[in-house]
C-alpha cells in the first residue's frame, strides 16, 4: 500500500514540476508577460496584439503559441481571426508558491523584529546604567 | 532602573518582499527596527537565531541549533520529526560582519542553493536582503515550487492513508 502512494505521490511532484517548468519559461519573456497583462483587460486578437507590441504576426503567433502550451492563454477561432484570452486560473497557481515563500520569511521577519528590538532596548538601557 | 515600557505600541511593522529573479533565484526583502550589527548578531548567535528562524506555521520544533558564523564555519539546525529527526545544515561562505553574510545548504546535497543575506543599515534601522541561489532551475521549483505546493497534499494524504488503514483493517 506505502509503496503504491509513494508511485501515486511521485508522479504528481513530478507533473506539478512540469507544469510549474512549463508555466515559469512562459512568464521568463518580458513580451508574453506585456501579452498577458493585455489581456487581462480586455480579449484580443493575434494582430492586435502583434499591433501593440510592435511585432510581426508571425512572431506574435509564437509567443502565444508559448503561453497557450502553458495553459496561460487560450485561443479560439472565429471567423478569420484567432481571438486570445487569458487562461483558466493558472496564474494565480504560479504566484501561490512564492506568496507562500513570502509568508513564510513574514512570519519570520517579524519574530526577528522582536529579538531586535528587544536587544536594542537592553544595550540603550546599559548605555544609560553605565553613564550614571 | 529596568524600566522596560512594556505598553509602547508596536511600531509600524514594515513589508516583506519577494521575487522571482531568475530561473534560480529568489529575493526576499525587509526592513528590519534595528542597527545592522544587532540584526546581524541576530542572525550569526545560535542562541538568537533559535529564536526567531522557525516560523510557527511551520509546525516543527527545533531541537537543537549549532552555529559557528566563519568562514569554513558549519551549521546546523535539527528539528523534531516523524519518524526521525531531520537537520538543515551547511556551511558559511562569506561572513562579513554586519553587511554580508553567506551560507551553502546542503541537506539537499547536489541541489543544495546558496543564501546570501546582506544587510544595509539607514537611520537605525537595517534593509535585509535575501538572496537565494539554487544549482539549477529544477531544484528551486522542487525546493520552492512543487515541494512547497505539495504541503497540503501531503495532509491530504495522511488523511487517506488512515481512511485506506481503516478499511483494509476490516
Amino acid at each position: 500500500m506505502r509503496e503504491r502512494l509513494r508511485y501515486i505521490l511521485n508522479h504528481m511532484v513530478q507533473y506539478m514540476r512540469t507544469r510549474l517548468d512549463t508555466s515559469f519559461a512562459a512568464l521568463s519573456d518580458a513580451t508574453r508577460r506585456g501579452v498577458l497583462e493585455q489581456l487581462g483587460r480586455a480579449d484580443a486578437s493575434i494582430t492586435d496584439l502583434a499591433g501593440t507590441f510592435h511585432m510581426t504576426l508571425t512572431g506574435m503567433k509564437k509567443h502565444v503559441g508559448v503561453l497557450e502550451q502553458a495553459g496561460l492563454v487560450t485561443t479560439k477561432k472565429v471567423g478569420r481571426v484567432r481571438r486570445c484570452q487569458l487562461g483558466p486560473r493558472r496564474l494565480e497557481e504560479e504566484t501561490g508558491w512564492l506568496e507562500r515563500y513570502r509568508q513564510r520569511w513574514d512570519e519570520r521577519f517579524d519574530e526577528l523584529d522582536k529579538v531586535v528590538e528587544e536587544l536594542t532596548r537592553k544595550e540603550k538601557s546599559d548605555e544609560r546604567k553605565n553613564r550614571k | 532602573m529596568n524600566a522596560r515600557i512594556e505598553s509602547k505600541p508596536d511600531p509600524v511593522k514594515n513589508r516583506t518582499t519577494v521575487e522571482r529573479k531568475s530561473d534560480r533565484e529568489v529575493v526576499v526583502t525587509r526592513t528590519i527596527n534595528g542597527p545592522a550589527r544587532i540584526v546581524f548578531e541576530a542572525f550569526t548567535k545560535a542562541e538568537l537565531l533559535k529564536r526567531w528562524w522557525v516560523p510557527k506555521s511551520m509546525g516543527m520544533t527545533l531541537l537543537s541549533c549549532e552555529v559557528d558564523a566563519r568562514v569554513g564555519g558549519k551549521y546546523r539546525l535539527v528539528f523534531d520529526h516523524d519518524p526521525e529527526p531531520f537537520a538543515f545544515f551547511g556551511t558559511y561562505v562569506e561572513v562579513k560582519p554586519y553587511s554580508r553574510l553567506a551560507w551553502t545548504n546542503e541537506e539537499s546535497g547536489e541541489a543544495g542553493s546558496v543564501t546570501t543575506v546582506t544587510f544595509e543599515e539607514k537611520g537605525g534601522k537595517t534593509l535585509v536582503v535575501v538572496h537565494d541561489r539554487y544549482p539549477s532551475k529544477e531544484a528551486l521549483d522542487a525546493a520552492g515550487g512543487a515541494a512547497d505546493a505539495m504541503g497540503e497534499t501531503f495532509d491530504q494524504l495522511d488523511e487517506l492513508l488512515v481512511a485506506l488503514g481503516e478499511s483494509s483493517g476490516q
